[in-house]
């Protein structure tokens, strides 16, 4: 049973409602930065110290490492967990530093709009990548 | 955290809920976004780069190969370093929110984080410019 006591402290109206949008937010940036952490730290190692870092990097060594759908795999996974979850982040930031409302919708439309792109770009080179396209 | 009242904090100096202001946790939080957002900025650049290998390899090729200029390398080792102490200390974070005694061990597990940060950081700083070096030094 429930007592049905005014709460002396509450504003009259009580806050809009909201859904649990948040709660989801923050369990995602906690889960994906998990896999995160494996697969950029992974990317990383791979790319920037192991067996000359970046200096053995070319469009060669991108096609051999595309070849295998392992790493296209790898790399699709650590670009749409990476852009949402960076995303997210910035989305937190603008929330708590943007001072007008029309500041703040802005800089989200803008960054919604980056994400997409990013994402979309990204996934569309892993796909359709060739490794035989010419000069 | 949650506590919104002021008067319980003051003459608390440690662990009365005051986490994350003004204190080493609040320092470890600014690092978090900074890092962040660095990260996030270059991910725009890093996939837009990549995505060179779809217009041409010669494209793709001259691109990275800025990469390989020695100040860009520095840019690099900083990079590294943002994502790892990202990484590091969102692991933290994570044991903070889940782990029962994280709170309580918040401050300590800092030191662990930045301890491992430079145990991985000079040799990953070393492996990352030593060719640059070498070739800035010995000028082969």
């Amino acid at each position: 049973m429930s007592l049905a006591l005014d709460k002396p402290r509450s504003p009259r109206r009580p806050a809009a409602r909201r859904g649990n949008g948040e709660l989801y937010s923050w369990l995602f940036m906690r889960l994906s930065g998990l896999l995160l952490v494996i697969l950029v730290l992974g990317h990383l190692f791979i790319m920037n110290i192991l067996d000359g870092g970046i200096h053995r990097i070319n469009f060669g060594f991108v096609a051999g490492r595309w070849a295998s759908p392992f790493w296209q795999f790898w790399d699709l996974a650590m670009l749409w967990l990476a852009q949402i979850h960076g995303g997210n982040g910035v989305r937190t930031i603008i929330n708590d530093y943007a001072r007008k409302d029309a500041t703040r919708f802005w800089l989200k439309m803008l960054l919604y709009v980056s994400m997409v792109l990013i994402i979309a770009l990204g996934t569309f080179v892993i796909f359709t990548f060739d490794p035989n396209i010419s000069n | 955290m949650t506590s919104a009242g002021a008067p319980e904090r003051s003459g608390t100096t440690r662990g009365g809920g005051t986490l994350y202001r003004g204190d080493l946790g609040m320092w470890s939080w600014v690092a978090h976004r900074i890092t962040g957002v660095l990260t996030f900025f270059f991910l725009f650049t890093h996939v837009l780069d990549t995505a060179l290998v779809r217009v041409s390899p010669n494209a793709y090729d001259a691109v990275i190969e800025t990469y390989k200029n020695p100040i860009v390398n520095l840019f690099e080792v900083g990079l590294v370093g943002a994502v790892l102490y990202h990484a590091l200390n969102g692991i933290r974070v994570m044991l903070v929110d889940f782990w029962e005694k994280g709170a309580k061990y918040q401050r300590p597990m800092l030191w662990v984080v930045l301890g491992v940060w430079i145990a991985v950081m000079i040799p990953g700083a070393y492996f990352m410019l030593v060719r640059t070096i070498s070739e800035l030094v010995g000028g082969h």
